[in-house]
């Protein structure tokens, strides 16, 4: 059975996704031990920089939400079934994506509150990623217009490629503009690393959970699409048949 | 649209002045509110330019014709350019009027140049989601949602080299060239893109 297929006892759950959901539980509890009680404090920020664990996975997931649409919405489009799996996916983690980057600037206002006394700012990378937030807002609107879904797909696919290519545009806009956001400590372009051991491995593990969670999600989501859309098309086949014994002579 | 669309454009640009009634704070912001005044006035040239073509099912009956929807979208973004350029050239008299702006030749040979670059992205942009929002059928809502993020970029280059131009808050002329170069990109970038996609987000 492959992990997209259907169980009739619970309808979108199978072994695979109570497994991830399993693990997503327990690896957020030990995020939240380790981040906020175990890694120590930031020699300028103090216990402030323990928003980090939150923020920065949030952030890096969404980027990661919408290569994954755009991906499968290349699937769908070039692939030689067309399986509309490949848009649901695509629409699914674009919700997903849409959640985890609110989130993000969400956490990042309030940590920004925190250190640089203010809840917001201008600068170029907070500016690209609302940005991006209300493009993926739009490709979210442009899969609600309706009709066939063939035609959703196709739709959706286009958009999902033209907005994508805005991510790298977001990533580099620190190295490219003057901007009061940190600097990127991790992806240096001369590839040191400039964190505690700790700490950093709280990070890079909050990203490792953060992915499982936003992978139970998608699955999740996308088979509800998947039953969504069956449902879409079995009230059409109820209204072809019933249009058909209006015809017939009882 | 010269009976309607005009005057609306020609009121936010009065209503700009109620709104930021202070000394100097007008002639300083005036490149911003003309290239916004343009982009309100945009989704209802784009939404009216459509119209025209779901009205009689004109679209589809191009595609049927066997006309490439590629020639279509360029068609159409170049109407789009012309109706939009008209309206810079309006907008532009106004801010140079009520604004009391002061332009050099040299500053008037940088505007024309960022207007076509800038209009030439803005009409992409425009014939591609305009197409998209009349093939939903009564969503003309989904066209600033769609619009106005996509062409934020146009926005922020045509300000800033209309700065240069205009020279407000001292901005020197030489800064607003390298804008122009990115406002060529985009526009290039927002055509080539725009040729691709067109077929395939109007395709019913």
């Amino acid at each position: 059975m492959n992990i997209f297929s259907l169980n009739s006892k619970s309808p979108t759950g199978t072994r695979t996704t109570r497994a991830l959901g399993v693990v997503a539980i327990l690896g957020m509890t030990l995020l939240g031990v380790l981040g906020i009680f175990l890694t120590g404090e930031d020699v300028v920020q103090g216990s402030t920089v323990r928003m980090m664990y939150m923020h920065v996975p949030t952030a890096w997931v969404a980027y990661l939400a919408f290569i994954v649409t755009a991906v499968a919405s290349g699937a769908y489009m070039w692939g030689k079934q067309h399986s509309l799996t490949f848009d649901r996916v695509a629409g699914a983690s674009a919700e997903v994506g849409v959640i985890f980057m609110a989130m993000s600037l969400v956490t990042g206002s309030l940590w920004g509150r925190l250190t640089w006394g203010t809840y917001w700012q201008w600068d170029p990378r907070l500016t690209t990623t609302v940005f991006l937030l209300v493009t993926y807002i739009g490709y979210l609107a442009v899969r609600g217009l309706g009709g066939t879904p063939q035609q959703r797909a196709k739709r959706s696919g286009v958009m999902a490629l033209l907005a994508v290519l805005e991510i790298p545009l977001v990533h580099f806009s620190v190295v490219l503009w003057r901007s009061l956001h940190q600097k990127a400590s991790v992806l240096r372009p001369n590839g040191d690393v400039t964190m505690d051991g700790l700490m950093l491995f709280t990070l890079m593990f909050g990203l490792v959970v953060f992915t499982i969670t936003f992978a139970w999600m998608v699955l999740h989501r996308q088979r509800v699409l998947t039953l969504i859309d069956a449902f879409n098309a079995s009230g059409i086949d109820a209204a072809v048949s019933e249009r058909r014994k209006e015809g017939q002579v009882s | 649209m010269t009976n309607q669309v005009l005057p609306f454009a020609g009121i936010v640009m009065v209503l700009f002045a109620f709104a930021l009634d202070s000394d100097g704070i007008l002639q300083r912001v005036a490149p911003g509110l003309v290239w916004l005044a343009l982009l309100f006035s945009s989704i209802i040239i784009v939404q009216r330019s459509f119209a025209v073509e779901a009205a009689d099912d004109a679209l589809d009956a191009l595609k049927v014709a066997g006309l490439s929807p590629a020639a279509v979208f360029l068609g159409k973004a170049v109407a789009l350019m012309a109706q939009l350029l008209v309206f810079e050239v309006v907008l532009i008299v106004l801010a140079l009027i009520l604004y009391q702006v002061n332009i050099s030749w040299a500053g008037f040979v940088l505007l024309v140049t960022l207007s076509i670059f800038a209009t030439a992205g803005l009409a992409a942009m425009g014939a591609l989601y305009g197409g998209l929002s009349t093939a939903g059928k009564g969503r003309e809502t989904l066209l600033p949602l769609l619009l106005l993020p996509a062409v934020a970029p146009v926005l922020i280059g045509a300000t800033r080299a209309t700065e240069a131009a205009f020279g407000s808050a001292g901005t020197p002329l030489h800064e607003g060239w390298p804008w122009v170069g990115l406002l060529g990109v985009f526009g290039v970038l927002f055509l080539f893109g725009g040729t691709l996609a067109f077929g395939a987000l109007t395709d019913d």
